[in-house]
């Protein structure tokens, strides 16, 4: 067993999908098996990193042996890894899913080979992403994330994709510029742009302001919080559904683990309770505007795409709450509401895929009736926004009840209003899909559904539903060697 | 002030010229030099802020960033425009749709 627990299993995580990224571009052909191949083994590696942190504790890796100074020091911990299981599990389901989704004469053999290759490379990036432990290194994953995504997003082809991946593409430009122009102000200043260095040295003067304000701005409008969520409902409706599915559960996530790390890590001295009241209040603006904004969609992949926007505001909510004795609390819900919402997520826009791939469509005001394969599809489509809506037992309650109880001990009532608001936002967008599917009218005839189309949505699904019961685990881990260790007491009030 | 300082002023004003830029212009074209222009006002920072210790070597870490940075931009650069020529294939003007433009 100990030979298991001293094998490098996080670069192990960059490596294969990069190789398998690489194979798959070589051999266009062989793509859709290297691919399933390498999501399996990278989704084995994974659990091989969990394993090994579960036992060893937090992993370094000073890469090419130059030590932190002046190398690239890769590090997992706990946060590292919840980014790296839900890369994995979303990974694993939606490849799946996509060898159904690409292999018709709908969406052509042309997409298949692009596809594959992109999606490696994204996923390879993801994981560099989550294990990098310097500013520097985390500005150019950040890149390839967003790189690899652009290209994903004009998979679709059409002049409304190519726009949408457009305008992701310059508002991802201008954000990681604004990041990188903070971190050469941090560099100028400390000499240095290794995390856990840096946390030693920032001090709480107008540099250090500057540099925050500047990366803090750029991260946002990678994260689409509004009002800078302008570009993410375009991009991530006009993206065929295996790519909506990884755009919205994981890559929007990656540039939000960078907001935690610096905010948590380096700039604890810098930051002020006025600048997460700031955050807060504009999270709790997109939980409001999102979910209004996806009751009036006419199109279920938008309705999914500004349900997003919605859902990223509650990952704000944990810079005003996360203080005091509620800082392990709202830290641990939030994170864990990473792994929900990802899950959910992707569930419920791989179902909005399928559903789109046997209607033709996706308005929802055509789908009246649409009963036979497709209300089984609904169904699912259901069980995901439970996690979504935030109902026990998901993954989704047990992360807003933690930060309900953050919102309590704090004595922050506003943000109770809005958690529940935006539940019941939740509840009335997915009831009006559900209403308009299971109406008693005149059944259309859709063929029935490939499996690889099926199963991949529910496995997910389920997933997702039952995260809230399985939660005390992957709590436990995320805390692994995490910013707010200092007081590890999870307790829940009434 | 010092030269490096200058420097330093220099590139966060071409920063903002870009910033101002990539907003205000239309021209898909226009957008993505402005994009450049940014990147380049974030270079010059950085190599100015190399040389911030007077009478001292440079510090070459920066260098090393800034040429990192280099070959991200190109890749976007390219990205872009391969994009943008696509764009005016298919739809005959080079711009973004505007609000209410945009198709299923």
């Amino acid at each position: 067993m100990s030979w298991l627990l001293d094998q490098p299993w996080s670069l192990w995580a960059i490596i294969l999908p990069l190789a398998a990224a690489l194979g798959a571009f070589l051999a266009p052909r062989q793509a859709p098996r290297i691919g399933m191949a390498a999501a399996l083994a990278i989704f084995a590696t994974v659990l091989g990193a969990i394993l090994q942190v579960h036992g060893r504790g937090p992993q370094f890796h000073a890469l090419g042996g130059w030590e932190a100074p002046l190398g690239i020091a890769l590090r997992t911990d706990g946060l590292s890894l919840m980014l790296l299981a839900a890369t994995a599990l979303v990974g694993l389901v939606v490849s799946w899913y996509a060898l159904g989704y690409f292999s018709g004469t709908v969406h052509g053999a042309e997409k298949r080979e692009y596809f594959w290759p992109l999606w490696l490379f994204l996923w390879g990036a993801c994981n560099a992403l989550a294990v990098s432990g310097d500013l520097f290194n985390l500005y150019v994953t950040l890149e390839l994330v967003t790189l690899a995504s652009v290209a994903l997003t004009a998979l679709g082809g059409g002049a409304a994709a190519l726009s949408a991946a457009m305008r992701y593409l310059l508002s991802g430009l201008v954000g990681s510029l604004c990041y990188l122009l903070g971190v050469a102000l941090i560099y100028g200043a400390h000499g240095t742009v290794d995390l856990a260095l840096l946390a030693q040295l920032v001090s709480d003067d107008g540099l250090s302001r500057a540099a925050l304000a500047l990366m803090v701005t750029g991260l946002l409008l990678k994260t689409a919080l509004f009002p800078l969520h302008f570009w993410l409902p375009p991009a991530h409706s006009m993206a065929p559904a295996p790519v909506s599915a990884l755009l919205s559960a994981l890559v929007v996530k990656t540039s939000y683990l960078i907001l935690l790390r610096l905010w948590f890590e380096v700039f604890p001295t810098v930051v002020t309770p006025g600048m997460g009241q700031l955050l807060g209040i504009l999270g709790a603006g997109a939980i409001l505007w999102g979910s209004f904004m996806a009751l009036r969609q006419e199109r279920l992949k938008l309705l999914v795409a500004y349900s997003t926007v919605a859902q990223l505001g509650y990952l704000f909510l944990v810079f005003p709450l996360a203080q005091g004795e509620a800082l392990t609390g709202a830290w641990t819900g939030v994170v864990f509401f990473v792994l929900a919402h990802a899950c959910g997520k992707a569930a419920m826009f791989l179902v909005a895929g399928t559903i789109y791939h046997t209607a033709g469509h996706d308005r929802i005001a055509y789908l009246a009736g649409a009963g036979g394969p497709l209300g089984v599809q609904v169904v699912v489509f259901a069980l995901a926004a439970v996690t979504i809506i935030g109902l026990p037992p998901s993954g989704g309650f047990m992360a807003k009840w933690l930060l309900l109880n953050a919102a309590i001990a704090g004595g922050q009532w506003w943000y109770l209003v809005v958690m529940a608001l935006g539940s019941l936002l939740a509840g009335a967008y997915v009831l009006r899909v559900l209403s308009w599917a299971f109406l008693d009218v005149r059944r259309t005839f859709y063929p029935t559904l490939p499996w690889t189309l099926r199963w991949p949505p529910l496995a997910l699904s389920l997933v997702a539903l039952l995260l809230g019961l399985l939660a005390f685990v992957p709590v436990h881990l995320v805390l692994t060697d995490a910013p707010v260790s200092a007081a590890v007491r999870l307790e829940v009030r009434p | 002030m010092s030269v490096p300082l200058l420097y330093a002023a220099g590139g966060v004003v071409l920063f903002c010229l870009g910033l101002y830029a990539i907003f205000l212009r239309v021209h898909l074209l226009r957008k993505i030099l402005a994009a450049n222009v940014m990147g380049s006002g974030v270079f010059m920072v950085f190599i100015a802020l190399a040389a911030r210790v007077p009478g001292a070597d440079a510090d070459p870490v920066p260098h090393a960033m800034v040429l990192t940075g280099i070959v991200v931009a190109v890749c976007f650069t390219a990205l872009a425009v391969a994009l943008a020529v696509r764009i005016e294939e298919l739809s005959g003007h080079s711009r973004l749709p505007r609000k209410g433009e945009e198709g299923a």
